[in-house]
């Protein structure tokens, strides 16, 4: 089914978009009020969260172009000497913005 | 019912609480307020009046899921795929929702959900790392994504009118913006080996996912395999 991107028809993309992501925004906070919190579901909740993190980057590591993964080093690198995230951010867009222009 | 060892003072949100987290968010939303004016840009570039992309940028905010739907932009919209590309895109929303649970269920059910409205990969974060932290992240959440969202509306708005400034965002490394901030919160949580090998078990999940699985399903399968692998393997003397 298709719509077309005008008047009535985007109000109904937007909508659909909104409500969708909605959903994705509530759905996991209602499925878990039917899931009784013991010591297991704790463990599977902390791994996950670091998880999320990972499997988003992962990807941009391996997939992306050199900026990405010089980027993605360069914020590694300044994390890990001065453990503070500003700094690490800017540094890696600085870092991918100087590979992109070379 | 299992009895909780979630100190409640956690859970607090108040008026402080949230515009500390505001403040604290509004180094990263200038970030963002870049990106917005990206997308305002593109959308426009793909057909769009500049006043439907700032109220799909308001009732959506969702980045990555808005940017992919331009990619669907033509004559006619499958709404079906559209619905569906969202769906994936912003799955791991759920993944995030679940692990704010065990805090976000000793609010009332109108402020849990309420709070939910605004959350988003970098407050999302930011409110997990407090908690690690045993300090209050609740203010994380509500207040950093009212900073987000107020900055990507209006970034998406200044695309729409001054877009040409920012025409080239990738060029200027912007589109690195949430990597790298969600990469410096992976870098600065405190690691075991356990931890390690969670993490490279949800990578190669996810890589493998990007293979075989179909697209967008990559954080899902990554997550999911980390947080099987954490519920099997409990460390030993694991205090929280």
């Amino acid at each position: 089914m298709s719509v077309e991107p005008l008047g009535w028809g985007l109000m109904l993309i937007v909508a659909v978009m909104a409500v969708v992501t909605l959903a994705t925004r509530w759905g996991g906070v209602f499925i878990m009020s039917f899931v009784p919190i013991g010591r297991r579901v704790r463990q599977f909740i902390g791994a996950m969260s670091g998880s999320v993190l990972v499997a988003l980057l992962a990807p941009l590591a391996v997939q992306g172009d050199g900026g990405a993964r010089l980027a993605l080093a360069t914020t590694a690198a300044v994390m890990l000497v001065l453990k503070k995230p500003l700094p690490a951010i800017a540094a890696g867009i600085a870092a991918a913005a100087l590979f992109r222009q070379i | 019912m299992h009895a909780t060892n979630t100190p409640l003072p956690q859970c607090k949100l108040d008026r402080h609480l949230v515009w500390a987290g505001f403040r604290h968010m509004v180094p990263i939303a200038v970030f963002v307020l870049v990106f917005g004016a990206a997308f305002g840009l593109a959308a426009m570039q793909s057909g769009l009046d500049a006043a439907w992309v700032v109220l799909m940028s308001t009732l959506v905010f969702a980045g990555a899921a808005q940017f992919a739907v331009l990619d669907l932009w033509g004559a006619q919209v499958p709404i079906v795929a559209l619905a569906l590309t969202v769906f994936a895109i912003n799955a791991r929303h759920l993944l995030m929702g679940a692990t704010l649970y065990p805090w976000l269920r000793q609010l009332p059910p109108a402020r849990r959900y309420g709070v939910m409205v605004l959350a988003s990969d970098a407050n999302w974060a930011l409110a997990m790392q407090a908690f690690g932290r045993g300090q209050p992240g609740l203010g994380m959440l509500l207040g950093g994504g009212l900073a987000l969202w107020l900055f990507w509306v209006l970034g998406t708005w200044l695309g729409t009118q001054i877009g040409d400034v920012i025409a080239d965002a990738r060029r200027w490394g912007l589109d690195m913006v949430m990597g790298c901030f969600l990469l410096a919160m992976v870098a600065g949580e405190r690691k075991s080996l356990r931890t390690l090998v969670i993490w490279a078990v949800a990578a190669c999940s996810s890589l493998a996912a990007c293979r075989y699985l179909p697209e967008n399903s990559h954080v899902m399968a990554g997550a999911l395999a980390g947080g099987v692998l954490g519920m099997a393997w409990t460390e030993q003397s694991r205090e929280r």
